[in-house]
């Protein structure tokens, strides 16, 4: 059973690790849309959750404004995880080990599990609250840490930038 | 004084070396800068995906608009002290790197553009949608908005990297 690092190690030895490492302006320009990709997951996302704790689009009913909005925030977190994946390549082994990596991935993690947890427990009876201000504590609470996870997201992921040994 | 000892003299003032000294205040400010830039890429895009018919039907141009501006433009000043802070702290690396020239250029533009955009909208809330030269011109103006926007992020990651020619 390969260790983390082993595994890390094998993932940078693929040709789009290297090609990204390699390459002067590759990791520059995935970076980018990496950082683009994440500000319109947290833009979007902060929309139903500013709904969610009754501070904004107060008179769109909740199931509207997701409906409207979720698509492109799947969309965001598409382009996202993909580029997050090839910049991880380049330096898996030192990514790897990174303490701000790790926390970014545990937030996502938790940002993910508060979302099925909204999708399938808490959306059950949004029929009742769908166009209420204020809605259910439970919908708030979810609200706010999807906020703070998401926040925390971006948090870590600048601090990587500081840490990660060249 | 030339520009360059211009900045060179900022970074040695005291509230510079105090900005550069504790640790934590640049990749906090940043953050914050990062929040900021979600808030208005995510209410800009929305409403220039609306302009474009690709999303948000449900909602008039100006009711949407009416909604997000205020957000974008309370974000954009928040963007603007945090900004400055980064700048402040580190002069030479900002004020005289091409990339950050660039995103202040293009930074103008797409305040004035929205700028110009919410005025035609508070003197009549259907303005864009009246003739359909006013609705083309919406459209073409939505899409230059997303360019800039896009271009800005990638203008204020690339400071980093000509950092290294020019810091």
């Amino acid at each position: 059973m390969a260790s983390i690092l082993e595994t890390a190690q094998w993932i940078e030895s693929w040709p789009v690790a290297a090609a990204i490492r390699e390459s002067g302006v590759l990791f520059p320009l995935i970076e980018s849309v990496h950082v683009l990709a994440i500000t319109f997951v947290l833009g979007t996302i902060g929309m139903i959750d500013l709904r969610l704790l009754g501070v904004s689009a107060r008179n769109h009913a909740v199931t509207k404004l997701s409906n409207e909005i979720v698509p492109w925030t799947w969309g965001g977190f598409v382009v996202a995880a993909i580029t997050g994946g090839l910049l991880f390549s380049s330096q898996a082994h030192k990514y790897v080990v990174n303490f701000p990596m790790q926390m970014k991935m545990i937030m996502m993690a938790l940002a993910g599990v508060n979302m099925l947890i909204f999708e399938f427990v808490v959306s059950r009876s949004v029929e009742h609250w769908d166009s209420d201000t204020p809605t259910p504590t439970i919908a708030k609470v979810s609200g706010t840490l999807s906020l703070l996870f998401w926040i925390g997201v971006v948090v870590f992921g600048r601090w990587i930038g500081f840490t990660i040994g060249s | 004084m030339t520009f360059h000892a211009l900045c060179e003299q900022l970074s040695t003032t005291p509230f510079s070396m105090l900005l550069q000294n504790i640790t934590w205040i640049i990749p906090m400010t940043q953050s914050v800068h990062i929040v900021c830039i979600a808030i208005v890429i995510g209410s800009a895009a929305m409403i220039d995906l609306r302009i474009l018919g690709v999303s948000g039907r449900s909602q008039s141009v100006s009711g949407m608009s009416n909604r997000l501006l205020p957000w974008i433009w309370v974000s954009l000043i928040i963007l603007l002290a945090t900004g400055a802070i980064l700048a402040i702290a580190e002069p030479i690396r900002s004020l005289e790197n091409p990339a950050f020239q660039a995103k202040m250029l293009m930074l103008g533009c797409a305040a004035f553009l929205t700028l110009y955009f919410q005025r035609a909208l508070s003197t009549d809330h259907a303005f864009w949608e009246l003739t359909p030269t006013r609705r083309v011109t919406a459209k073409m103006a939505a899409v230059v908005s997303l360019v800039l926007w896009i271009g800005i992020i990638f203008a204020g990651r690339w400071i980093a990297y000509m950092d290294i020619a020019f810091g």
